[in-house]
């Protein structure tokens, strides 16, 4: 870094930021993998139909494919806000 | 005992194939009997980057038809006599390669005594990169450390993990590294980079070798002679370390660190 770096405004650090995003992403994928090809959309329908009620973020609904010998199991869990900021949007 | 080893990233253009010259020209060095396979049906590149592309007349496909033997197709390289080439077609479509055509032909060259066999991915998941992947013991996935090839390799590894022969037959997958290539210290030190410990930690697999960014790379494919080639490269001793780590030596990550700038640059830049 120069003398004349000092002037110029800083860059963020995207790379902390790439990473971020890959570990949400990249977990999301894994947990969906190798389950049937309908999960994502699943997952999209059940996050619309709990915003009826719960205002929640866009990856509050986590899905997960669990294999065993007694079969598959879907595992679905929904992390909804803090009581005092549920703010529901519609009766 | 031969080891079939992919060479995959899903993601193009992240150096799968210059990976490929390199490793299979680093494991000849070392004496051992190797051949590295071209799977990219109709985008045939390892012949270039291996510098025998005017050497080819019989390809994959042909022997994969009968139309050639194996011995008729393997083009032996000009500096090591332990190592052939087999390029991959130029003018057929991709449906050429069969699952069994390609067992057909890897046995064949367990049989005529080769010790790895190096296959070449097409980038994407279609069938030459599955039939690339199926018959391997082990997997060597190409990273840049940028968002769209982490994922992508993270796909890849999900692949590796189920539509392998090993997967199918219950065995697990075999042994996956990562070769990071492109990476920047100076970049990663500025943070517009993700770092290696970044990149190992998101994908969950450890680290075969760094590459850094060099210009001899370019250089390397320009005229047709692996990288690896170039001792005097960092790019060139990073993919022998890489070599060495694979045979299963204990060798230390080198050219991870941004050189140290003198005075007078880091008051006055570069």
């Amino acid at each position: 870094m120069s003398l004349l770096d000092f002037l110029r405004p800083r860059p963020k650090n995207t790379a902390n930021i790439a990473r971020e995003r890959l570990r949400i992403i990249v977990a999301q994928e894994r947990a969906t993998r190798g389950g049937p090809d309908y999960l994502p959309l699943l997952r999209n329908e059940l996050l619309e139909v709990i915003r009826k009620y719960v205002h929640v973020g866009t990856d509050a609904v986590q899905i997960n494919v669990e294999r065993s010998s007694e079969g598959e199991v879907l595992e679905l869990s929904v992390a909804l806000p803090e009581a005092g900021q549920a703010t529901g949007t519609s009766g | 005992m031969t080891e079939t080893i992919v060479i995959t990233s899903g993601k193009g253009g992240v150096g799968k194939t210059t990976t490929s010259a390199s490793l299979a020209t680093g494991l000849a060095q070392r004496g051992h009997k190797t051949a590295v396979i071209d799977f990219d049906v109709g985008l045939r590149n390892l012949d270039l980057i291996m510098g025998c592309e005017r050497r080819v007349v019989y390809d994959f496909v042909n022997v994969i038809q009968g139309e050639a033997t194996l011995k008729q197709a393997l083009i032996r390289d000009k500096r090591h006599e332990n190592l052939y080439v087999l390029a991959a077609s130029q003018t057929r479509d991709k449906d050429a390669l069969t699952q069994e055509g390609v067992g057909r032909v890897l046995d064949e060259l367990k049989q005529d005594g080769f010790e790895y066999i190096v296959c070449d991915s097409p980038a994407g998941i279609e069938k030459g990169a599955h039939l690339a992947m199926y018959f391997a013991d082990r997997a060597v996935v190409v990273v840049n450390p940028e968002v769209s090839s982490v994922r992508d390799s993270d796909r890849i590894l999900g692949l590796l993990s189920s539509k392998t022969r090993r997967a199918e037959q219950g065995e697990g997958p075999g042994p996956q590294h990562l070769l990071l290539t492109r990476y920047n210290p100076v970049r990663v030190e500025a943070g517009e980079m993700m770092s290696v410990g970044d990149v190992e930690e998101i994908l969950g697999i450890p680290v075969l070798g760094v590459i850094p960014e060099s210009e001899q790379v370019l250089a390397a494919s320009n005229s047709g002679v692996p990288v690896i080639h170039d001792a005097g490269s960092i790019a060139g001793q990073a993919y022998a370390d890489a070599v060495a780590r694979l045979v299963g030596e204990d060798v230390a990550m080198r050219f991870l660190d941004a050189p140290k700038k003198g005075f007078f640059k880091r008051m006055f830049g570069t």
